[in-house]
């Protein structure tokens, strides 16, 4: 129990993950169950979190919640961690035209601050989950690829690769067997803080009306919840700290996982 | 210093150009048929063709790209469907807005990020620099479509001190600047920490400490100045950053900037509106990013010699 951010980290994480796959087993009620004459009630003994302006229980929605979300953070880091990957470790392990081609990209692609272009993809491509990974993955791959060039063309002049040469092994064996092995681990780090970014990505985009029309999202959420905020306001407050919460267990695992994958701080 | 400023204009036209064609091809390759949402579904194929022509829509995607690039370069971004005039000045009317707002969030990140740094760096792993930590974690993961209606709540609803919404007077200010820079203040404190920290370990602070300099001259001094170098590259990068997050901070205050217009243009689905906000946000953030590399190589002699 040495790494304490890496164990708070996972077991949000894992919390969270438990959460959206029994959401349908640990719901009180259905999400889109609707009790028009309690519409707006406050917390209380048979609704944990309160009632929306349907009547919808709060606590069943969230939990639903977690699921667009946790899964356009999947999907988004799996599309983005696989393209980076592919391209980073390709540009810095064959070096020349093939890299300098990929940093001129990078440099467009950087170029395009933060959200703006998913909101751009989204908005013409339509309101859905697939929609929502391929729009955060256009840019999200860009992190991955440079990281992944990056230890490329670390480990690409190490000793054990010109000794694996040397004995005649295959340039796709080595890329294979020696190389993206040894550069997985900075990558990891990262997708745990780009599931991170992806769920707080996909709330924005909810929160605008861009997310997944016909399930409850915790951005969609907020957004309703804040015509209500002065009578209501705990329609705002619980989707807001679901989010918080899992964005901060994947800080933390990713926190954690630097701290145990540095020798450095493990000799300290 | 002028040819590296020069070289560093050179450098930014074909970033400028790759950003203006990804963001036509974009627009112009993903499903969606702006007549059909212009005109509706049942409209008549005469009208929808008649305006297809009107609009260019009807001509090769390259002879469209060229006349896209073209009128950028004169200015010209095209008329906006809905506001039926031409997209730029609509932006253009817009954007003092979104710059005052960004410009008071980064100040106000500023404002709070320096003591808050300072303080961590002076005793770290105290109880103070613990609590310093745990407001970075808290600042970085709260999102801003949470913390803006919060603030509201409390600020404007319950205390009645500030105003919900609107552009009328400085007050109106607040709230929207601390929604868009809590996140980046929770960034740059740690930043300026961790940047202190490595500084403080030099030789030039140990000397200046052995000839007798006083702690907080050492520290304000000799460490803060070096320090904050890098700081000027991070406050570039999260310029773009503050420009993105604007969209929602605008939205939630009714704030009257590009990011407002560019939302009220996505649920019109005018498309030269939307792609002349896009661009113009990406170009400004080019351009800090160009001015900041300047600025660096002004701050730090080192960056002009490199090749």
């Amino acid at each position: 129990m040495k790494n304490r951010t890496l164990w708070a980290g996972a077991s949000i994480v894992a919390l969270c993950l438990g959460m959206a796959v029994f959401a349908p087993v640990f719901s009180p009620y259905p999400p889109q169950g609707q009790e028009l004459t309690r519409a707006f009630s406050t917390p209380g003994r048979d609704h944990w979190l309160g009632q929306d302006r349907l009547g919808r229980d709060i606590l069943s929605r969230v939990l639903f919640g977690a699921r667009p979300s946790l899964l356009v953070g999947i999907g988004t880091v799996m599309f983005s961690l696989f393209i980076g990957l592919t391209v980073g470790t390709i540009a810095g392990y064959s070096k020349g035209l093939g890299d300098e081609l990929f940093m001129r990209v990078v440099d467009i692609l950087q170029a395009f601050p933060g959200i703006l272009l998913s909101i751009a993809l989204t908005a013409f491509m339509g309101p859905s989950i697939m929609n929502i990974i391929i729009a955060l993955s256009v840019l999200g791959w860009v992190g991955y690829a440079r990281v992944a060039r990056g230890q490329a063309l670390s480990i690409g002049s190490r000793e054990y690769i010109l000794a694996a040469r040397a004995m005649g092994t295959g340039e796709a064996r080595i890329l294979f067997r020696h190389v993206i092995p040894n550069l997985l681990a900075p990558l990891i780090v990262q997708a745990s803080f780009g599931m991170a970014s992806a769920i707080l990505a996909e709330s924005s985009l909810s929160f605008l009306g861009l997310g997944a029309q016909d399930v409850p999202s915790w951005g969609k959420m907020i957004s309703e919840g804040t015509e209500f905020l002065s009578q209501a306001p705990h329609l705002t407050i619980f989707p807001g700290m679901a989010i918080m919460i899992v964005v901060l267990g994947f800080t933390l695992l990713g926190e954690g996982l630097r701290e145990a994958m540095d020798p450095h701080r493990q000799i300290a | 210093m002028k040819r590296f400023i020069f070289k560093r204009f050179l450098l930014a036209i074909p970033v400028i150009v790759g950003v203006s064609t990804l963001v036509f091809l974009l627009i112009h390759m993903i499903p969606g048929n702006p007549v059909e949402v212009m005109l509706g579904e049942r409209a008549l194929p005469a009208d929808a063709e008649r305006l297809r022509n009107e609009l260019g829509l009807d001509r090769p995607l390259s002879i469209q790209y060229l006349n896209f690039l073209s009128g950028l370069a004169r200015g010209n971004m095209g008329v906006s469907f809905f506001y039926r005039k031409p997209v730029l000045p609509a932006i253009l009317e817009r954007y003092p807005a979104t710059l005052e707002l960004t410009a008071a969030s980064m100040c106000l990140a500023l404002i709070i990020a320096l003591p808050l740094g300072l303080l961590s760096a002076r005793r770290p792993y105290s109880s103070t620099d613990r609590l310093s930590m745990l407001f970075s974690l808290f600042g970085a993961t709260m999102p801003s479509f949470w913390l803006g209606p919060l603030l509201i709540l409390i600020f404007a609803i319950h205390f009645d001190w500030l105003p919900v919404s609107g552009r009328e007077n400085a007050l109106s200010l607040i709230l929207p600047s601390v929604t868009l820079g809590l996140g980046l203040s929770a960034i740059l404190s740690r930043m300026i920490r961790s940047g202190l920290l490595e500084v403080l370990d030099q030789g030039y602070i140990t000397a200046a400490r052995a000839r007798g300099a006083g702690e907080s001259k050492v520290f304000l001094l000799h460490a803060l100045r070096n320090a904050l170098i890098p700081l000027i590259t991070i406050l570039g990068i999260q310029f773009g950053a503050l420009l993105s997050g604007a969209i929602v901070t605008e939205t939630i205050f009714s704030w009257p900037g590009i990011g407002r217009l560019l939302v009220q243009a996505i649920e019109a689905r005018d498309y030269p509106l939307v792609q002349g906000c896009v661009l113009v946000i990406a170009i400004s953030y080019i351009i800090v990013n160009l001015a900041v590399d300047i600025l660096y190589a002004v701050v730090d002699p080192r960056v002009r010699y490199e090749k």
